[in-house]
């Protein structure tokens, strides 16, 4: 579960640090600015140091627009179905008991555990030509590697825990009282969802839905093997951040490496307002 | 129980639906774009290519055309291409990699007889690219195995670029120890040990080399090498041919398999005789790869330093027996590499 920053500070009365606290202070600061800082600030000056013009033709170069709107597109598609699962999954496991229940809880995770780059070997020895279902499949005329929808599966495979989640602890401390009120007062399931549930869970849940998002947006390992990189088709934007490295055009994987860090830097943006009005939301 | 004026409503409705899909995977089947799959150097060579295609083809037959690139090692690339990767034309640096295809009726075994000089439209060969004013003075293939040289090569089980590099250092060594089977595995560890990194496809090498800085020296295709040096400049690197080296030929293959299903034979094959018209010919040797077209040969030999050129069917006997000999698991190649 999170922990809300805002709980944390009401907890204990700070005090002010010692020696050691203000050298334990001075290296938080140091390695945030090495590992954390630098890099971004490196980011934004290396896509400008060619001007804003260059700048912008990079961006707008038709590939690198086109990677760009790939992975928009993607989490379009991934977020949404995750955030359905992602409710359907925890409302199952908090609101019911059935055998196995343990085991669904540990299968959900399993996408946490793996790394990326298996699952993507996975979909291809699943999916690919000479894959178990792939000769089926492309007898029937459907095409799933090295297109876009392979791009859609992995990314789905790969973020479907993040939803369940935020949202199985939440749910789990909550417990099913107000739906059965809800129940014995003659909501119908829909009712109740709509009503009682979704106002519980709605902070947790966009919380979630940010998550997924991000790690949409920023997949690579498991895309990189299903992608086939065919240029200005199925090359997300982490993946044409490589390829323009690798052509010698740094600017241009800059460029791109920036528009990816202002939609991370956007999602933390938002990730904090979340917290924030959850907090308040929630009291 | 549903009526059969249901019944008739459902399957008419099913029936159209099928019409659309049909419709609209028949206006997919006669496309104007084809995909070609490449080794990972040629990535600015085809989009040159592609630039002067695309006009060409609109001149000669009335289409306007797209051609889609995608880059890789050319082995991972057939490999892909096997799982589903729609390959229109495949243009790869190493014979055994279409073999591959021919193998599993992706290519038409006779794929070498298509088109001139055994469907390679041009050639290379590995060569040397050092540091400013070569430090470690390297210029043959012997200077490789010297203690602290820092060697960069993309792998050989990954990349045909590596494989080359590999044939070319066991063919020197064959001539230089007069074919003393020990000695020469004993040279080739050696170059081996050598090796700071082993890259997936060529260009990552590159980057290697050129952007991390790792190395003494990095093993490429000459046309990757003199195309770095200009693309990076030439007061930080020096190319180096050396004096013997392996011919590296570049085939090419329309996908059969794909084309058909497509419908896009005319175009996979338009593109691939394009490669050796003189204009297309032109392009390629202004990349740094070598090339038969007369007019072009004389415009860019002074790019090209001498040097005599090992056959692989000379020194090795084929691509067939290269493959089961050095590159198949356990092989010569595996004896000779260091455990990763």
């Amino acid at each position: 579960m999170q922990t809300n920053p805002a709980d944390a500070s009401r907890a204990g009365s700070p005090t002010r640090p010692g020696r050691a606290g203000w050298g334990l202070i001075a290296l938080t600061y140091v390695s945030s600015a090495l590992i954390l800082a630098m890099p971004l600030v490196l980011i934004v000056t290396m896509a400008f140091r060619n001007g804003l013009d260059a700048y912008l033709a990079n961006i707008l170069a038709p590939d690198t627009l086109h990677a760009i709107f790939l992975t928009v597109l993607t989490a379009i598609v991934v977020v949404p179905i995750n955030i359905v699962f992602g409710v359907c999954a925890a409302w199952l496991v908090t609101r019911y008991d059935f055998p196995g229940k343990r085991l669904l809880i540990t299968i959900i995770e399993i996408p946490f555990s793996i790394s990326p780059i298996v699952a993507g070997v996975i979909y291809l020895f699943l999916y690919g030509g000479q894959g178990l279902l792939g000769p089926v499949l492309a007898d029937n005329g459907i095409k799933i590697m090295f297109t876009v929808w392979a791009i859609f599966l992995v990314s789905l495979f790969v973020t479907s825990p993040f939803v369940a989640r935020e949202l199985i602890p939440l749910m789990q401390q909550q417990g099913g009282e107000d739906e059965e009120a809800a129940l014995s007062l003659g909501a119908n399931g829909f009712q109740i969802f709509w009503n009682v549930t979704l106002p519980n869970i709605k902070w947790a849940l966009l919380y979630g839905a940010l998550l997924c998002n991000a790690r949409v947006i920023g997949e690579f390992g498991a895309v990189s093997v299903v992608s086939g990189a065919i240029r200005g088709q199925t090359n997300t934007l982490p993946l044409q951040i490589e390829l323009l490295f690798n052509d010698f055009n740094v600017s241009g994987a800059f460029a791109a490496a920036s528009t990816l860090a202002a939609l991370a830097v956007l999602t933390i943006v938002l990730k904090a307002a979340l917290e924030r009005v959850g907090a308040t939301g929630r009291r | 129980m549903p009526s059969l004026k249901g019944a008739y409503l459902k399957r008419s409705i099913f029936a159209a639906a099928l019409t659309l899909a049909l419709g609209v995977s028949q206006a997919w089947a006669q496309p104007t774009d084809i995909l070609n799959v490449s080794y990972d150097v040629s990535r600015e060579l085809f989009e040159a290519v592609n630039a002067k295609f695309i006009p060409s083809y609109k001149a000669s037959a009335g289409v306007d055309v797209t051609v889609n690139q995608s880059h890789a090692g050319s082995s991972k690339q057939a490999g892909l291409v096997l799982e589903g990767l729609a390959a229109d034309v495949v243009t790869f640096n190493q014979v055994t990699d279409i073999e591959t295809l021919a193998g599993k009726q992706f290519v038409a075994t006779d794929w070498q007889s298509k088109y001139p000089n055994s469907a390679s439209p041009f050639y290379s060969l590995p060569a040397f690219l050092v540091r400013e004013g070569n430090p470690k003075g390297i210029v043959s293939w012997a200077d490789l195995a010297k203690d602290g040289v820092g060697i960069v090569i993309p792998n050989p089980k990954t990349s045909g670029n590596g494989r080359y590099t590999y044939l070319a250092a066991r063919a020197w060594a064959q001539e230089e120890f007069a074919g003393d089977e020990a000695k020469i595995e004993d040279y080739l560890k050696k170059v081996f040990a050598n090796v700071k990194v082993f890259d997936t496809g060529g260009r990552q090498a590159t980057t290697t080399f050129v952007e991390n800085k790792i190395g003494d020296v990095l093993i490429t295709f000459e046309t990757e090498v003199l195309g770095t040096v200009k693309a990076v400049g030439d007061d930080q690197y020096d190319a180096v041919t050396p004096p013997v080296s392996l011919l590296a030929e570049f085939p090419v293959a329309v996908v059969d398999k794909v084309v058909d299903e497509r419908g896009t034979r005319p175009i996979a094959e338009a593109y691939l005789n394009y490669l050796y018209t003189p204009e297309g010919q032109d392009i390629i040797g202004s990349f740094y790869n070598r090339v038969n077209d007369a007019a072009a040969v004389e415009k860019y030999k002074a790019q090209f330093p001498e040097v005599r050129l090992i056959k692989v069917e000379d020194a090795f006997g084929g691509w067939a027996k290269v493959k089961a000999e050095h590159f198949a698991e356990g092989g010569l190649l595996d004896k000779v590499l260091p455990n990763l």
